[in-house]
């Protein structure tokens, strides 16, 4: 499992020493002041996971060879951000996917070999955070 | 070739020795002529050709010689290498000059002909898409592909299989997915003994299958016994585990080997930047074993660590000639779009006359890293950089930032994945650099309403240059330039393969 299984976003920050371990990575923790944002890096890339000074995981970024596993990584965001949406138009494929929601925000691009992307969800930002923080 | 190379120069050693030794000496002796030949006298790029010179003199004369060659090196001993590369018929002259008198020399021509040329080129189409479809594929670019059971004729040959220089390996959609594949190619198995599958992720979506072997044509190019994806939907059996099912990212299309229409194609020939799909990344090397590989025993499908070799690879560099990249040639397309576009995906870069990269730029790319395959992109120029950005063939638009970053067009109101700039066309500019260049490259670029282009010559266009969606909705480093097809038409881009030598240095690059 390249990415974090435990730090669910929307869930609290205990996990992220598991989430070290279990993945064999380096954690960096830097203290921002409106956040704490700990990063964890393997060989295959990297994950930041944004807390708030409540203890809630608002944010998570990743990039590197692998995308994560969205499953585990958006929990009950997950479902909720699956309706595709249906229409008349030719699709646009090997596109980035881009969800802009009041309950999250998801992006992420890249091809094979190199994915990057974040997701976030706005109510839990703390004050003073900007969405282009999370990175 | 070696072995008659050797007698020469014993041959020659021993007339030395019997016209006596070097060194001049006694001012009585001179040099009369010296004389050269080479054999053979006609090579090809790759191959050496021994020379030996005779030298005449009176007195006590030296028969040393200083060897100089016109193109290529020449050994002390008179061993010609020709230079590398090489699409044309090349005359060089070796000239031998006597030490003792170097006004006295002799001259000999070798010929290095080109080795003999397979056809490298293969026809692509941007059309419609693959029949039987209830849906229309737009700015994708199509070839075939021949597959045979390996060391045999037994042979299904595959259209509307999409070129894709964002990934690589070759993967087939199977009849059970809807796809055109029946010839049923044998199953690679794991260092167990197990069956091997895979689950190869795109940014949008997921494809899951067993690798299997086959000799692979294209144009007048052959990999023997390669491995490929067969892609099967989620109703057969092994079903995806859901390790891969999970790495789908919301929004995204899911399992695309469902059905052909999600699928889009027949099937993915990845002609890309790296040698295999996933690399020492899914070798043991990786202390975290990755969700991509699988083996699949009869109790089930778990993750498993292969070797390169097992890896499914880029055809490519398992091509006899022409392995060290591609060549993706189309036609301009105006604004307004055109129907049915043909082009050619070209093997090699510099191995023969139509594949040379001219007064094309070269951008170096990172081969390993969170931005493999990667250049910066820059927007609007002199503003913010953008290192994750790519050429891909196999994205069917241009996608790059979200429309309230000022400057970039504006989103459709009927579909988000489009751009429907307000004053139509839109024309931009941004910049590019890869690794190997102190300053970036301008590139123009020009977005037109997707509502409007759809719609142009009743619907019947399916090539567009102009065609473009956002890509991200946060804005900063996340976002990237995705040049897709869109970038292609009128331009030569060439895709080199990691270590892999070419006369623009060695891949991973891209240039165009």
């Amino acid at each position: 499992m390249p990415f974090p299984a435990r730090a669910v976003l929307g869930d609290s920050a205990a996990s992220v020493l598991t989430d070290q371990a279990r993945m064999k990575g380096t954690l960096r923790s830097v203290d921002r002041g409106t956040y704490v944002m700990h990063e964890i890096t393997t060989t295959t890339g990297a994950v930041r996971e944004f807390v708030s000074p409540g203890g809630a995981v608002f944010g998570v970024a990743w990039e590197g060879q692998f995308p994560p596993n969205f499953q585990q990584l958006l929990g009950p965001y997950y479902q909720q951000s699956q309706q595709a949406s249906a229409s008349q138009q030719p699709r646009a494929r090997r596109a980035p996917i881009g969800i802009e929601t009041p309950g999250l925000v998801f992006q992420q691009t890249g091809h094979a070999r190199s994915f990057h992307g974040v997701a976030y969800i706005p109510q839990l930002m703390p004050n003073g955070v900007q969405a282009s923080d999370i990175r | 070739m070696r072995r008659i190379g050797l007698l020469l120069v014993v041959s020659s050693a021993l007339w030395m020795a019997a016209c006596g030794s070097s060194g001049n000496g006694s001012g009585s002796s001179s040099i009369t002529s010296v004389t050269v030949s080479c054999s053979p006298s006609t090579i090809i790029f790759g191959q050496t050709s021994q020379c030996s010179a005779t030298v005449i003199g009176t007195g006590n004369f030296s028969s040393g010689v200083t060897w100089t060659a016109s193109a290529g090196t020449i050994s002390a001993s008179g061993l010609f290498t020709p230079p590398s590369g090489g699409a044309t018929t090349l005359q060089v002259t070796i000239t031998a000059t006597s030490t003792q008198d170097t006004s006295k020399s002799g001259t000999a021509t070798v010929t290095v002909n080109p080795a003999q040329q397979v056809n490298n080129v293969q026809p692509i189409v941007v059309d419609a898409g693959p029949a039987p479809q209830s849906f229309f594929t737009v700015n994708q670019a199509f070839t075939s592909v021949t597959v045979c059971l390996p060391n045999s004729s037994t042979c299904q040959t595959i259209d509307h299989v999409l070129v894709d220089t964002g990934s690589s390996g070759l993967r087939l959609l199977s009849s059970a997915g809807g796809g055109e594949l029946t010839l049923a190619l044998p199953q690679a198995n794991d260092s167990g003994g197990n069956p091997l599958y895979e689950c190869e992720v795109f940014l949008d979506g997921y494809i899951w299958g067993s690798v299997s072997t086959a000799d692979i044509t294209v144009a007048g190019e052959k990999a023997s016994s390669a491995n490929v994806h067969v892609v099967i939907p989620a109703s057969a059996s092994p079903a995806p585990p859901g390790s891969c099912v999970s790495q789908n990212p919301p929004g995204g299309n899911g399992n695309e080997g469902n059905t052909l229409m999600a699928f889009g194609a027949n099937g993915i020939l990845g002609v890309g930047l790296f040698q295999q799909d996933c690399g020492l990344a899914c070798t043991s090397q990786n202390q975290l074993l990755p969700d991509v590989y699988y083996d699949c025993p009869a109790s089930g499908c778990n993750p498993t660590y292969v070797t390169l070799a097992q890896q499914v690879p880029n055809p490519v560099v398992m091509f006899a000639t022409d392995n060290n990249g591609v060549l993706v040639q189309l036609p301009a397309v105006p604004n307004g779009g055109s129907a049915d576009v043909q082009g050619s995906l070209i093997f090699g870069i510099g191995t023969q006359s139509n594949n040379g990269l001219g007064s094309t730029t070269v951008y170096d790319v990172p081969d390993s890293g969170n931005n493999a395959g990667n250049f910066t992109t820059i927007f609007p120029p002199n503003g913010i950089s953008y290192p994750a950005s790519f050429l891909d063939s196999g994205s069917n638009g241009l996608f790059f930032l979200n429309s309230s970053v000022p400057g970039v067009p504006a989103t459709c109101s009927d579909q988000n994945s489009w751009y429907c700039p307000t004053t139509s066309p839109d024309n931009l500019s941004a910049q590019n650099q890869g690794t190997n260049m102190s300053s970036p490259v301008s590139v123009s670029f020009s977005i037109e309403n997707a509502d409007m282009l759809f719609n142009n010559n009743n619907g019947a266009n399916t090539a567009f240059s102009t065609l473009g969606g956002p890509d991200c909705s946060v804005g900063g480093s996340n976002c990237a330039f995705d040049w897709g097809l869109s970038f292609f038409y009128g331009r030569n881009v060439f895709t080199a393969i990691e270590n892999m030598s070419t006369p623009g240095g060695t891949g991973p690059y891209v240039a165009y």
